[in-house]
């Protein structure tokens, strides 16, 4: 605020803390209360906007155009603003906007290429107020200037956009993007005379108001349509961008060229952008297509959602925070033809859900394991950070809220290098060359392969392709093939517990060299030495990494740890591995498989052996863990509502 | 040599790519010749879709580069399935260019010649898409979810993936507009085609040049009216460039519908479809129904705002099929900015409002409305031959005529027609995709 733009002058600057204190004392001495609530429309809506107290809000769409008043328990209908028996296309919304300072006082951009505004005070029943038809296509967005009561800009599909002066009858200006299709438009929250077009080539180009001669900059921001952008409502230089290319970036603009200093990777095109109040990190998105659900990210961890609203049937269309210095309440619309209220409280946390485990093969047989920083360490002195975080400034009064803050999560990455001597990848081809997988009974078939996976040596294959037969096939065939089908007696058998994920993760041990192969005369004998580093400092090449966390930082593990405490497993029971025979008659492993837990909740459960590897090519594979990385990173508090950080996050 | 031992040598009887454009226009030294070697490259041949085409460069590369995306590189169907797709599409427009086009592929890529001899030898998952094929041949407005549905959804036996269906769909499609533009370029067969050649030795001084050829143009007075219409039409675009005509919504409606329910009396009597293509074809009698004048039961308009190709159509192609919505969409926007600045004799000229009244006119035949468009500015830039010209390509291909060809534009260069067959038929492609892709969209729901 104190930097309130040069050009902008004193004046304007004045003007401008005078809205803001205002509106920020209406918050708080009339707090925002309510619930998740929803209410149906008549017809789908395209965009929504609240008036300036939070107390209603409009939706508008192809058919329908109505106002809302936010109660305590419910929405109640207050007025309907389409009128007449056979309504203009004028009505037929493509975006609404409610003045944020003029109450009565909405704008609508028309599919048919009008920019209307709507005077609320008006005692007839229409309460249309000007019109303005000088776009010659759809026009996409308006947007009123925030401190100006009278200054309406809009963007159209012809490429232009166009600054309204409400008291004339005319536009006072045109802008020419020279390209076709203007989808947004926003006037920045500090700089006076600034706001930022979007556009459907890509491209993103800042204007001065005063200046509709030429853009003041331009840049490209996205492959395809950038669909909408946002400016931050404290941080003067952050323009929020979504794009067709599913990504949302975050620009900062004070520097001479734009950069992207954020990128949120979606999984559908971006719709609509909305920066969350008073978080400086945290935006809303929905997107236009296929995925129904609203996000909010913290842009810092830009590979999983912060929270998700899940609650609209068809695409949403239209969101929008219900006060703008209210983080806990957002409103939006949808196809599917209702309004929603959702309180953050509410929203589901996809990180909870989220499996902090990832494994992932090397081209040439390394094995990259991630797993929380936790599982991997067994010895309770291994304290991730035993400083505390230092991130949290010491005048940090406020206890920050749980549910505003990402789990904690720091992982730890072992690789696991292939030792190439005992590398042998024959099997592969072999297994490529052998196996039939059609021109003969199922049954057979499944015989077939599990032969052809046993003789190469790869018993838990085999399983699967009995199981498959067994599950599969004919019955009346697989009694007469199968013998040991009691699986309960089978779930007795004295050597399965030692041929579990267990096992194979101990074969990984340090110490033990496990002769795991011996019943089923095996010869590529698991051969594991472990060799490590320590990495210090920030490791951002980790970032990436499933599991670990996006912008926090890779801390110096304790260089003095025991390397064996990472890797050295109990063996759950020695003894019974020794008695393991792989019956040679091959296939009725059945209960192998039956007594593998399902991972997660195993690996949760069981803290003692993580460089744990859950498939069956790590049993086949000779892994010597040479490298061992072992990265302990500190998320950090995601927000600071009373002071910006000086430094942000590498 | 051949000939002494007894073999019959075979004659090409057509000169030139297309029976509507002499061959030398089409051959002109200006044509970009990288392009055509590129395509001969790709293609094993340079064949007279694409020479015509080489008249658009520019057009061409992504034409050829969607195209080979679309039936050569990784995708959800195997590849003399596509052939075969395209075969199935081809055959409910009489295209037997295509047919025989992409037999050959499809005996190329393995595919068994069964098959070809009539659909009851294909597999069934394959028939399956024979109602899809239709609708989207001629009414692709009826296509609902239930369609995508009784194909996708689990049970359905046999049962297609959704990139399956998405694959077919393009390549269905795809085919479709290729026809139209085989017909209204008038292409003629490939030498190696049925029709394209003959074991009867010529007769001597006789020149071969295929059955239909152009009329000469003849008679000054043809000329000059012609002239005179080139003029007309550029006042017009200048006018309706400059007009600020306010109209009510109500004349606003009345303006598209005119358009779409306007009589535009394309031939009368639709013709069997040839011996070759008989069994390649289900109910050959379905076809493109003009939309009944307002207030009988037409089927509702699509808005084009809330559903289109930008928004909506590109991202769920990319998702089931990736990188197609591109190659897609650089097609479309290929031809919705190509201009070379000229109209006829005239140079420099804006013809933007001549290209999207074009292209809005085939989606108003197909019941796409642009809320931002006035269907007036149809009616003033497409006289009437020309609009016969534009409806029989789009909804009844098989039906044009040489004498419909020549009768449009006819100060025009040939180029410039082909231009007009280009937008036709990227514009009849969209159409029909954006009712299947919002079909699937629904389904998706």
């Amino acid at each position: 605020m104190s930097q309130s733009n040069a050009r902008g002058g004193r004046w304007f600057f004045i003007k401008n803390v005078e809205k803001m204190s205002r509106v920020t004392t209406a918050l708080s001495s009339n707090a925002i209360t309510g619930r998740t609530m929803f209410c149906h429309l008549d017809a789908s809506a395209n965009a929504i906007s609240v008036c300036r107290d939070a107390s209603q809000v409009v939706v508008a769409g192809r058919n329908i155009f109505k106002i809302y008043a936010l109660e305590e328990e419910q929405f109640v209908e207050k007025l309907n603003l389409r009128v007449g028996r056979k309504p203009s296309l004028n009505f037929s919304c493509a975006d609404v906007m409610w003045h944020q300072m003029e109450e009565n006082l909405l704008a609508t951009a028309a599919t048919n290429g009008a920019v209307v505004t709507w005077n609320l005070g008006k005692p007839s029943r229409n309460k249309q107020d000007q019109l303005f038809t000088e776009h010659k296509r759809t026009v996409n967005k308006v947007c009123f200037h925030p401190t100006e009561v009278y200054m309406l800009l809009s963007g159209s599909q012809d490429g232009f956009m166009k600054c309204f002066d409400l008291r004339k009858k005319e536009s006072v200006s045109t802008f020419s993007g020279q390209s076709e299709s203007v989808r947004d438009v926003q006037f920045s929250m500090k700089d006076y005379f600034t706001f930022a077009a979007s556009f459907e080539n890509g491209n993103v180009q800042l204007w001065d108001i005063r200046r509709p001669d030429r853009y003041e900059r331009m840049f490209t921001a996205h492959t395809g349509p950038v669909f909408c952008c946002d400016w931050h409502p404290d941080d003067r230089g952050w323009l929020a961008t979504g794009g067709r290319d599913k990504m949302v970036k975050v620009w900062d603009m004070t520097t001479n060229r734009a950069k992207e200093i954020y990128c949120v990777q979606t999984i559908a095109s971006v719709a609509r952008v909305k920066w969350r109040p008073e978080r400086k990190y945290h935006l809303a998105t929905c997107s236009m297509m296929v995925d129904h659900n609203i996000y909010v990210w913290d842009i810092r961890r830009p590979f999983i959602p912060f929270a998700t609203f899940e609650e609209h049937k068809d695409v949403t269309t239209g969101i929008v925070w219900r006060h703008q210095h209210d983080p806990h309440f957002l409103l939006s619309g949808s196809k599917d033809s209702t309004l929603y209220q959702h309180m953050f409280k509410d929203a589901t946390r996809p990180v909870d859900k989220a499996n902090p485990e990832g494994l992932c093969f090397g081209l040439l047989g390394d094995l990259a394991f991630a797993a929380k920083e936790s599982l991997i360490s067994s010895d309770p002195s291994r304290k991730p950070y035993p400083g505390g975080d230092r991130r949290y400034p010491i005048f940090f009064f406020k206890k920050p809220d749980p549910t505003e803050q990402f789990a904690h999560v720091s992982s730890a990455l072992s690789v696991f290098e292939t030792d190439l001597a005992s590398n042998r990848m024959d099997w592969f081809v072999k297994t490529a060359q052998l196996y039939l997988l059609c021109g003969k009974p199922f049954a057979e078939l499944c015989d077939h392969n599990a032969k052809v996976a046993h003789e190469l040596k790869r018993p838990q294959v085999s399983t699967t392709w009995t199981m498959l037969r067994i599950m599969f096939s004919d019955p009346a065939n697989l009694t007469a093939s199968g013998q040991n089908l009691n699986l309960s007696k089978l779930g007795t058998l004295p050597l399965m517990n030692s041929f579990n994920m267990k096992e194979s993760g101990a074969g990984m041990g340090p110490e033990s060299r496990l002769e795991r192969s011996k019943g089923e005369s095996r010869q590529d004998n698991s051969h594991l030495e472990p060799g490590n580093l320590h990495i210090s400092n920030n490791n951002e090449e980790n970032e990436e990494t499933e599991g670990s966390e996006g912008q926090a930082e890779y801390m110096f593990g304790d260089a003095e740890l025991d390397d064996d405490d990472l890797y050295s497993m109990e063996h759950d029971n020695p003894t019974e591995e020794l008695e393991y025979t792989l019956p040679q008659e091959a296939f009725p492993l059945r209960h192998e498989i039956m007594d593998n837990p399902a991972a997660p909740e195993h690996l949760q459960q069981d803290k003692s052996d993580s460089p744990h590897v859950s498939g069956n090519e790590a049993e086949v594979t000779c892994l010597t863990p040479i490298e061992s990385f072992s990265l302990i990173s500190i998320s950090q508090p995601l927000f600071s509502p009373s002071l910006r950080p000086a430094s942000s996050a590498p | 040599m051949a000939s002494e031992k007894g073999v019959d040598v075979p004659r090409a009887l057509v000169s030139g790519p297309s029976a509507f454009i002499p061959a030398e226009q089409t051959l002109k030294g200006e044509l970009d010749q990288d392009i055509l070697i590129e395509s001969f490259l790709s293609l094993g041949r340079a064949d007279h879709a694409t020479m015509v085409m080489a008249l658009h460069p520019a057009y061409l590369s992504c034409f050829l580069r969607a195209q080979h995306a679309l039936l050569e590189l990784d995708g959800p169907l195997p590849c003399h399935w596509r052939h075969y797709i395209a075969v199935m599409a081809a055959a409910r427009h009489h295209c037997s260019y295509l047919v025989q086009q992409h037999s050959a592929g499809f005996l190329e890529a393995g595919g068994e010649e069964s098959w070809l001899s009539g659909l009851q030898h294909a597999p069934i998952k394959l028939r399956s898409l024979q109602t899809l094929n239709r609708l989207l041949a001629h009414r692709p407005w009826l296509i609902t979810q239930q369609h995508i549905q009784e194909l996708v959804c689990p049970g359905a036996e046999p049962r297609w993936s959704l990139a399956e269906l998405i694959h077919a769909v393009i390549l269905m499609a795809h085919a479709h507009s290729l026809s139209s533009f085989v017909w209204g370029c008038g292409l003629n067969p490939e030498p190696d085609h049925i029709g394209g050649y003959t074991f009867q030795p010529a007769s001597p001084g006789h020149l071969p040049h295929s059955p239909h050829s152009p009329a000469p143009e003849d008679g000054r007075q043809e000329l000059v009216e012609g002239a005179m219409e080139v003029e007309v039409l550029m006042k017009r675009m200048v006018e309706l460039q400059q007009q600020e005509e306010e109209c009510t919504q109500e004349e606003m409606v009345t303006r598209f519908e005119r358009e779409r329910s306007e009589r535009i009396p394309t031939a009368v009597v639709r013709g069997a479809p040839p011996d070759l293509l008989l069994h390649l074809v289900e109910d050959p009698e379905f076809r493109y129904e003009d939309f009944a004048p307002r207030g009988e039961q037409s089927p509702p308009t699509m808005r084009a705002q809330d559903y289109s190709w930008e928004d909506h159509g590109f991202s769920l192609v990319n998702r089931l099929l990736p990188d197609m919505g591109q190659l897609l969409d650089e097609k479309f926007q290929v031809v919705s900015n190509l201009t070379y600045h000229r109209m006829a004799m005239h140079e420099g000229v804006d013809t933007h409002t001549l290209r999207k009244a074009l292209w809005n006119y085939i989606h108003c035949l197909y019941g796409i409305r642009y809320d931002d468009y006035d269907y007036g500015s149809v009616n003033v830039l497409l006289e009437r031959s020309l609009k016969l010209f534009v409806k029989t390509m789009a909804c009844h291909p098989e039906q044009t005529t040489a004498r419909i060809y020549h009768s449009f534009w006819r100060h025009f260069r040939h180029s410039e027609k082909v231009h007009a067959n280009l937008i036709v038929m990227e514009a009849r492609l969209q159409a029909a995709l954006l009712y299947t892709l919002r079909a699937i969209t629904h389904y998706m729901r």
